[in-house]
Parts: structure tokens; C-alpha cells; sequence
């Protein structure tokens, strides 16, 4: 969110997760809803610690992480490449950018048919679709930052004589990769996503199909298990970039 | 006609594509020239299928994102007014908000079954969201001058809400609208791929299993024809009525 929060912040942040807790608790334990489609967070917990333990989950967890990161890597290459073509050349930019503009907010799940025609229910169809959903942010992030790189710089490239690709990637590629950063936040979540949706239509292993399978038997534990693993991944994958990209913008003092 | 450069790819690959698949492909699950997909739209068109499965994912996208767009709106402005409503709640939106609403999808069959409340809940759940936390940050950043100005002339807290701060955030909020209008539609078409056997969705996967590329095509082109006309007329719509917000923005910075 908007803000970074500071200790006290934190304290109340975490009261706010302890109510939140404490209803999810009594809802299921009182039997107001279903333990069939609510667990208790106990039963939950101990379904996460015993698949993570003694069970499937790690290895399920193993596979989603490695399709989901797969997905990702490709599409950022791709985004950020395509990206860096249109925002390079304007000429490039008109003839493709109208097609991009359709293609965008196509559903990636809509894909997901296609892709299965094409390449048979496995893991290249997930990868796929994968790519085609977490390609757009990068993308459209980076074809921007080169149009919003500062005038001053580009007449300090005039000025050096800088052919165009030494300023792509001596002036271009530095000053993106702030915004790109953030782009890739967003499509690593859309991966994961996607990845999720494609493994519950495959059905052969990763979480997708865990929740799948357990929500088929009525094991509600097993399923928000596996949920709790999901937001967990997302998260981490977040604060990976997060932490990456201090890193990688550290020397743009402007921007901190 | 001013953008023709952008006609030249898609031209060619429908061409080169019609060619190409003519000459030698006879009889693929996968590849059709798109002159047949272009047959199957008029008879998707003509039989009423096709506009009766766009009135359903519509349906079933507005009334999830009337929900949770609904619900997150009201949220979001509060979260952002109140600063330690914020404060208790934000640890729990970030652990809550990263959890795929596709994983979801399982938990809506059981409560709901198959139909329109189930979508909508899904729906709901994925755009509440993005527009809890843009609203929040369009109404936080409302700028202190304005609300200074409100302090000043003695409004009261309901009359400053109203007349400073909503107006000031409306670009942001309206922002958050069309997001979430657009994430709606890309939902609610992968609830009707997964589960729901209703909508464009549905149409789509069961063209393919029933091994008919040439509908599943056409309706992948107007699943894209939808979301980018959605799109479209958003944009207009900010472009013609927050001209002036933008303006004054412009002018500021």
C-alpha cells in the first residue's frame, strides 16, 4: 500500500490480523457455516504443517514455483525486448502498437483453449498461456519509460555521438528499470494466476490441482492448506522483486 | 486513413494464414484459414448463441464487479480517510489480497454450485481488490491544500467527504473503475473455462473439446473484440468527463 509502516503500525496491523483470526475461528467453529466449506484455522494449519512434512505438498509446491517461474522469466525477456523495440522505434511502434492494443485485454485464460489444441493438456500449455498473460505488463512498462527517458538525456546522447543501441542499453535500459521493476511485480502475481488456473485444467500436480482435487473429495483442510501455500508464494515472490529492486535502483538517488 | 500502419500486421497474418492453411493443411483440430472463422462468427451471430453467451459472462462480470467494486470502493475511501482504520487492517488486506482468486474457484462450486452466483462471487472477490487499494490511495493523496480549504471555511466532516475529497479523488477512483472493469471480464471468462458451464467461457472450451477450432477461434477473437471495446469506451468516457481534473493536475506539478 501507499505508505511504508512503521512499528507501531505493524502492532496494529497485526491485531487487525488476530480479529480476522479470531472470526474466521468462531464462524467455523460455531458451526455457523459448513466445516465442509470452512475449517477451523487449526485444522488448516495442521493440514498445511502435515502435507508439508510428511505429505505431497512440498514437492506439489516444487512444481508450481518451477512453471510459474518458468512462465515468468520468458515473458519478461519477452516483454521487456518487444517493449524496448516500440518504445525504440516509433516506426516499429505503429505498425505493431494497434495489434498490442487488441490483443491486451484478451483474457490470458481464453488462451487456455487454443493453447490446449495446440499443444495437448500438459505443462507447455501452461507455460503458454503463462506467457501470453504475464508478457503485458513489462511490456507496456517498458515501451513507456523510453518514451518518458528525460529530453536532457537524449541530447547528451546527440551529444556523445551514442549509436542507438549504446543508448539503449546505456541510457535506456538504466533509467526503465525502476518502472519495469514494478511491472514485473505485477506479472510474477499474474503468473501465479495463471499458473494456478492452468495446473486445475491439466490436472496433473502442482497446487492448482491440489486445491482441485481436495475441494473434488470434500477435504476442506487440505484446500485452504494449499491456499494459505498460494498466498505465501505470491507473497514472497513480491517481496523478492521488492527487495531486488532497492538493490538494482540503490544509485538513483532521485527516486528512493 | 491516418493509422494504416497498424492494418499491415494483422492483414498479413490473416492473409498469409488463409494461404498458408489452404494449401496445406486438409484437415487439422487446430488450424483453419480465417475466412472459416469468419463463416463460424456469421453463424454463431445469426443463431443467437453467440449474443446470448456475451449477455451471460456480461451479466455475471458486472454483477461481481457491481459487488465487490461496490463493497471495495467503500472500503478503500474509508481506509483512506481514516488512518487508523488503515492502519489496523493493511497487514491483513496484504496477506488476504495475494491469494489467486482462480484457487477460489473450488470453494464457490461447493458453496454455490454451478450458475450466476457462484461467477459473481468469484467476480466479486477478484475486483475487490484493486479497488480497495486504488480508492485508498486516490483518496489518501487528496492534496492537503484542499483539505485545508475545507478546514477553513468550517465544513463539516460528512460535508468535507463530499464536497473535497470525493470530487478531488474522482479520477482516481474512476481509474479503479475501469481496471476493475476489465479484470471483471477476464474473470468471469476463466470461471466459465474452469467450471461454470454458461457464457463465452464455456463456449470457447467446449468448441474445442467437441474439436470445432473454427467457433473456438471466433470466439476468441470476439472475447478480444469485447475487452478491447470495453476498454475503449472507458478511456473515452475519462477522456471526456476528467479533462478538467487532469488539467488542474497538470497545471500544478
Amino acid at each position: 500500500m501507499s505508505s511504508v509502516p512503521n512499528n507501531h503500525a505493524m502492532s496494529l496491523g497485526l491485531v487487525g490480523v488476530l480479529v480476522i483470526i479470531a472470526v474466521w475461528h468462531f464462524s467455523a467453529a460455531s458451526g455457523a457455516i459448513s466445516p465442509a466449506f470452512l475449517p477451523t484455522p487449526w485444522a488448516a494449519a495442521s493440514a498445511l504443517r502435515l502435507g508439508l512434512a510428511h505429505g505431497d505438498l512440498l514437492d506439489q509446491l516444487r512444481d508450481t514455483v518451477s512453471l510459474m517461474f518458468r512462465g515468468w522469466f520468458v515473458a519478461s525477456l519477452l516483454g521487456i525486448g518487444l517493449g524496448t523495440l516500440v518504445g525504440v522505434s516509433p516506426t516499429i511502434g505503429a505498425y505493431v502498437e494497434p495489434t498490442l492494443e487488441f490483443l491486451r485485454p484478451l483474457p490470458p485464460s481464453a488462451i487456455a483453449p487454443l493453447a490446449i489444441s495446440l499443444l495437448g493438456l500438459g505443462p507447455g500449455m501452461v507455460l503458454l498461456v503463462v506467457i501470453f498473460g504475464s508478457v503485458w505488463p513489462p511490456l507496456l512498462s517498458a515501451a513507456q519509460a523510453f518514451a518518458l527517458i528525460d529530453p536532457r538525456l537524449r541530447e547528451v546522447a546527440r551529444c556523445l555521438g551514442l549509436s542507438r543501441s549504446a543508448f539503449v542499453f546505456k541510457i535506456g535500459l538504466p533509467s526503465m528499470t525502476h518502472d519495469v521493476i514494478g511491472a514485473l511485480r505485477v506479472s510474477v502475481s499474474l503468473a501465479l494466476i495463471l499458473t494456478v488456473l492452468g495446473e486445475m485444467l491439466t490436472a496433473q500436480g502442482g497446487l492448482g490441482y491440489v486445491i482441485l482435487l481436495a475441494a473434488r473429495s470434500f477435504n476442506a483442510p487440505r484446500l485452504y492448506a494449499a491456499i494459505i501455500l498460494l498466498a505465501l508464494l505470491g507473497a514472497a515472490a513480491n517481496l523478492i522483486i521488492l527487495l531486488a529492486e532497492r538493490r538494482l535502483t540503490a544509485w538513483n538517488i532521485q527516486r528512493v | 486513413m491516418k493509422n494504416w500502419r497498424g492494418w499491415v500486421l494483422p492483414a498479413i497474418v490473416v492473409v498469409a494464414s488463409e494461404l498458408l492453411i489452404r494449401q496445406t493443411v486438409t484437415d487439422s483440430d487446430v488450424l483453419v484459414p480465417p475466412s472459416k472463422i469468419a463463416a463460424a462468427s456469421v453463424v454463431a451471430m445469426a443463431d443467437g448463441s453467440l449474443l446470448h453467451a456475451t449477455f451471460e459472462t456480461l451479466a455475471a462480470a458486472a454483477g461481481g464487479l457491481a459487488l465487490g467494486g461496490g463493497f471495495g470502493l467503500a472500503l478503500g475511501i474509508l481506509l483512506g480517510i481514516s488512518r487508523s482504520a488503515f492502519e489496523v487492517s493493511f497487514l491483513a488486506i496484504e496477506i488476504l489480497r495475494p491469494i489467486p482468486a482462480v484457487a477460489l474457484i473450488p470453494i464457490a462450486m461447493l458453496i454455490f454450485g454451478f450458475g450466476f452466483r457462484m461467477e459473481i462471487s468469484v467476480v466479486a472477490i477478484a475486483t475487490l481488490w484493486p479497488v480497495l487499494i486504488l480508492s485508498q490511495h486516490a483518496v489518501a493523496n487528496v492534496p492537503a491544500v484542499l483539505l485545508e480549504v475545507g478546514r477553513s471555511l468550517c465544513l463539516g466532516r460528512r460535508r468535507t467527504i463530499i464536497s473535497i475529497v470525493l470530487p478531488a479523488a474522482a479520477p482516481g477512483l474512476f481509474t479503479a473503475a475501469r481496471l476493475a472493469a476489465a479484470y471483471a471480464l477476464v474473470v468471469a471468462v476463466t470461471v466459465e473455462i474452469f467450471a461454470n458451464p454458461q457464457g463465452l467461457g464455456y463456449a470457447l472450451i467446449v468448441s474445442q473439446q467437441m474439436l470445432h477450432p473454427e467457433t473456438m477461434l471466433a470466439m476468441l477473437f470476439w472475447v478480444g473484440v469485447i475487452g478491447w471495446g470495453m476498454n475503449s469506451i472507458f478511456l473515452q468516457f475519462q477522456r471526456t468527463f476528467f479533462v478538467r481534473w487532469s488539467n488542474v493536475e497538470q497545471r500544478q506539478s
